[in-house]
């Protein structure tokens, strides 16, 4: 049997690892157009910020593909076609399958602004948008960031590292307040202006200009604004990255529609990661879920079914983490985002932060039991938050053993006592 | 697309636009001193005139030096937010093997090779430390004191370093006020002190087989005048210091790596550990990360280790057996060959020398027995481990980028598992650059400290190809 995976990301690479560890006869092939080797786009900010090298973002050595018998081919799909279980590279060669999986991963969002097509424009999520920023960062001072999510304040650390002026572009009145709290939300806001960040909020991007050589020069935002910059990054989100599997057959909606067990309308056919866009997901996840961990978890659960398996994905309860300059922030459970206020049951929230320092822990509870943690600038442990979560814990049990979550390194300033104090009071 | 190209396909260094960061008036003085410091030490030696005169000049630039260098780092560091700052890193030629790094590990090494095999010829340098030299130890500075006094020197100006760079973690700051604590105090002024009251110049935080003269039975370096003769002499000090250097070992070691794995020493009181976690801290990233490394590690770290017990025994039989075995001479012969190729070339030159191309634990790595008794009860009996926060890793290889032990600590992140690994120094500095905050160094019970991981046995077994591998 030849299994061919589309895409060779976190979600590709973990569910070829799997199929290897599950059965050492099948044959495995990655198709990948982006880079030679898979390779962590979460460090994507870290190369050019000079952290790491290229190389040394790659999670497994060079000759684990070799040794692990996975084959890795170079080139750009173009067409899937289910009826001949054939796949059409761009130049013409084709490659048989007889199980094609599809991890093809995102897009940056394009909303069709003028000038977005334009040389100096990028989005901020491949290896070619990596060389692209790279190639026009010798004497750039000035640079747009178009969005206000976790890739737009990435960018923004980024040429702030290399002493390049960013403005910063966000929609909302409020950083990332779509998912964050309103009070964690100022807090990222306050950390981003105070690295000098030009943050424009409740601001559009209106128009790109072209400097009458295909080139980006100037943005105007909705408020009439030019403001002069030699780079503009798009980060308003990322879509699936689906365009080619038209008139494939292969049903496709946001993403490429899957059932429970990751499997497409096409038989033999299935799709993982950011490309994927799950039928019926959970009550707390939406369809189409763009990080890292839940591109593995389907990794390792396709891999079983692609050898005739019938497991469901289920990634559990919700976390995630992040890092904003230097604030970091972790997520388990349910958190209700600054807009999402005023909606009906929306949960009740314990708030408490470091008088005057950057810290901050939030218990969210419905009808007595706890169901979720927003951190910032400390680390609970995941195991804990969840079974808390999963066990529908009291918010006087958390409360009584929120040492059992802490996760700071060793000799931290430990608030547990304050937090516990604060917390009761207004329980 | 070359640039496209040169990301992607290859791990040179890719060509980037950089900003060279412009000095405030400040820093710009603090290293005015530091360079006025370097020259007047240069002229002082240089100049003709009785050593006494120049002396006390010698001690003023050298503490210009020291100060200047302190103060431009709390600085330079002090400027920014604390946080984690690695920016440039890999775009900087000192700290990515560069032609400064090339110059700066070229002069260190020379520094050694000078120190080990032509003292003398640093005579123009060491001599105007006599002033300190008097007053600390009674005697004439030699290369020895001179070298003590870089040591020191180097461990607190880039100890102010590295308490600045990494300000935000309380653990960073105590752990770099512990290895100079420990080299200043036991390293430097205690031995000096001791040698005043005339006594052998003990080294309290070192043991056998970091320091095996400590328990063999003779001095095979300086003879009958040498420490070890005094120790064995049966003076009241001298049975301390052996007592004291058999306790240790045999009895604070174990117990200590028990409790904290080997970190209390080799990142908190060992003087090697605290140069590396200091003026090596630049070169950390340098270690090479490959599984063929880790390989070369377990060979040559063990061989050290079997070589400096063989030794032992060898010198205790030959000493029980009157001597009758390899005579006088032949037991000084085993023993010098060790020191020059052991302590000297591999502990100095190239463990400290090539800082800037081999990473700051060439030598904890692949060559310290002591590391590697210290490995052996971390691993089976300890209770130390990094712990990974369940799925929040995202592969993104800080970690691994500056393990400077070599560690590819990603790989066992990624997959959800704590890390219990025999060479971890346990400087923390995997879990300060994590951007996910997902490792953490723990003491904690063994029942659950490989969780995920292999059992040691297990590894063991699959080393020897006795069980599968996944």
């Amino acid at each position: 049997m030849h299994v061919v995976i589309i895409g060779n990301g976190v979600a590709g690479v973990t569910a070829a690892r799997h199929l290897r560890k599950r059965n050492s006869h099948v044959r495995i092939s990655i198709i990948s157009g982006e880079s030679e080797h898979h390779w962590a786009r979460t460090a994507l900010m870290y190369i050019y910020m000079g952290h790491m090298q290229f190389t040394d973002t790659k999670p497994y050595p060079d000759p684990f593909w070799k040794k692990n018998r996975i084959e890795l081919v170079r080139g750009w799909v173009s067409l899937v076609e289910t009826e001949a279980k054939t796949i059409r590279f761009e130049g013409g060669r084709t490659l048989s399958y007889d199980k094609l999986l599809l991890a093809t991963g995102s897009r940056p969002n394009r909303f069709g602004w003028p000038g977005e097509e334009l040389q100096r424009v990028s989005g901020m999520y491949s290896v070619q948008d990596l060389a692209r920023l790279e190639a026009a960062s010798p004497g750039l001072r000035h640079a747009a960031v178009i969005g206000g999510g976790l890739i737009g304040i990435e960018l923004a650390e980024m040429l702030h590292s290399r002493g390049i002026r960013a403005s910063m572009l966000v929609r909302e009145s409020s950083y990332f307040s779509g998912v964050l709290p309103d009070e964690e939300s100022q807090m990222v806001n306050e950390v981003i202006l105070e690295q000098g960040i030009d943050l424009q909020l409740s601001t559009n991007l209106t128009e790109i200009l072209d400097d009458g050589q295909g080139q980006a020069c100037a943005i105007i935002n909705d408020k009439g604004e030019r403001i002069e910059v030699g780079f503009v990054g798009l980060c308003a989100g990322v879509s699936p990255n689906v365009a080619f599997l038209e008139g494939s057959g292969i049903e496709v909606s946001t993403g490429v529609v899957v059932d429970s067990q990751l499997r497409t309308n096409t038989v033999d056919v299935f799709a993982i990661g950011d490309c994927a866009e799950i039928r019926e997901p959970g009550a707390t996840r939406g369809k189409v879920t763009a990080v890292w961990y839940t591109g593995r978890m389907m990794g390792e659960t396709v891999a079983e079914n692609l050898l005739g398996g019938a497991r469901d994905y289920n990634p559990g309860i919700w976390f995630n983490s992040a890092k904003f300059f230097d604030l970091e922030y972790q997520v388990y459970g349910e958190v209700p985002a600054a807009t999402s206020k005023g909606e009906e049951e929306s949960p009740a929230s314990l708030l408490w932060m470091a008088p005057g320092g950057r810290q901050s822990v939030r218990i969210v509870h419905r009808n007595g039991a706890v169901i979720g943690f927003n951190l910032m600038g400390t680390r609970y442990r995941h195991r804990v938050c969840e079974s808390w979560i999963q066990e529908q814990r009291s918010v006087e049990y958390v409360l009584k053993h929120l040492n059992d979550a802490q996760f700071d390194p060793e000799f931290s300033r430990r608030w547990t006592r304050e937090i516990q104090q604060a917390l009761e009071a207004s329980a | 697309m070359s640039a496209l190209v040169q990301i992607g396909a290859s791990s040179a260094p890719h060509r980037v636009a950089t900003q060279v960061r412009s000095l405030r008036a400040g820093e710009k003085f603090m290293l005015a001193l530091v360079g006025l410091g370097c020259a007047g030490l240069l002229f002082a030696a240089l100049a003709p005139g009785s050593w006494a005169a120049k002396g006390a000049m010698g001690v003023f630039w050298f503490a210009l030096i020291v100060l200047g260098g302190s103060w431009y780092f709390w600085m330079a560091y002090g400027r920014s937010h604390p946080g984690i700052k690695n920016d440039g890193i890999f775009h900087s030629a000192t700290t990515h093997r560069g032609a400064l790094a090339w110059i700066i590990g070229v002069a260190l090494t020379a520094f050694y090779v000078a120190l080990y095999w032509h003292g003398d010829s640093l005579s123009p340098v060491y001599s105007l430390l006599d002033p300190l030299a008097l007053a600390l130890t009674g005697a004439s500075a030699d290369e020895w004191f001179l070298y003590g006094a870089l040591y020191t020197a180097a461990v607190g100006v880039f100890g102010v370093r590295m308490a600045m760079k990494y300000r935000h973690s309380r653990y960073q700051l105590i752990r770099t006020g512990s290895v100079f604590f420990f080299q200043l105090g036991f390293a430097f002024l205690l031995p000096g002190m001791l040698k005043k009251i005339n006594q052998p110049d003990f080294y309290f935080t070192y043991f056998w087989p970091l320091k095996p003269d400590y328990l063999l039975p003779f001095d095979y370096v300086m003879g009958e005048s040498g420490i070890l003769a005094a120790q064995y002499s049966g003076t009241s000090v001298g049975r301390f210091m052996i007592l004291w250097a058999a306790l240790m070992l045999l009895v604070a070691t174990p117990l200590l790596t028990w409790f904290f794995g080997k970190r209390w020493y080799c990142s908190w009181v060992c003087g090697c550990g605290g140069l590396a976690e200091t003026m090596g801290d630049p070169f950390r990233q340098l270690s090479d990360k490959s599984e063929k490394a880790w390989k070369i590690e377990r060979w040559s770290i063990h061989l050290v280790l079997v070589s400096i017990v063989a030794i032992t025994a060898l010198l205790w039989f030959n000493e029980w057996s009157g001597r009758a075995l390899l005579g006088d001479d032949g037991s000084g012969l085993f023993w010098k060959s060790y020191g020059l190729v052991i302590v000297m070339a591999f502990s100095g030159v190239l463990g400290v020398g090539f800082y800037p191309l081999l990473g700051s634990r060439f030598w904890c790595r692949f060559g310290c027995p002591m590391a590697a008794i210290l490995g052996f009860l971390q691993r089976f009996f300890s209770r130390f481990r990094i712990t990974t926060n369940g799925g929040q890793c995202i592969s993104c290889g800080n970690c691994s980028t500056y393990c400077e032990m070599g560690i590819d600590v990603r790989s066992y992140a990624q997959r959800g598992e704590n890390i219990v690994r025999s060479s971890c120094v346990g400087c923390g500095v995997c879990a300060e650059v994590c951007p996910r905050g997902v490792l953490r160094l723990e003491n904690g019970p063994v029942a659950n400290r490989f969780d995920g991981a292999d059992k040691p046995l297990h590894e063991a077994m699959r080393a020897l190809g006795l069980a599968a591998r996944d």
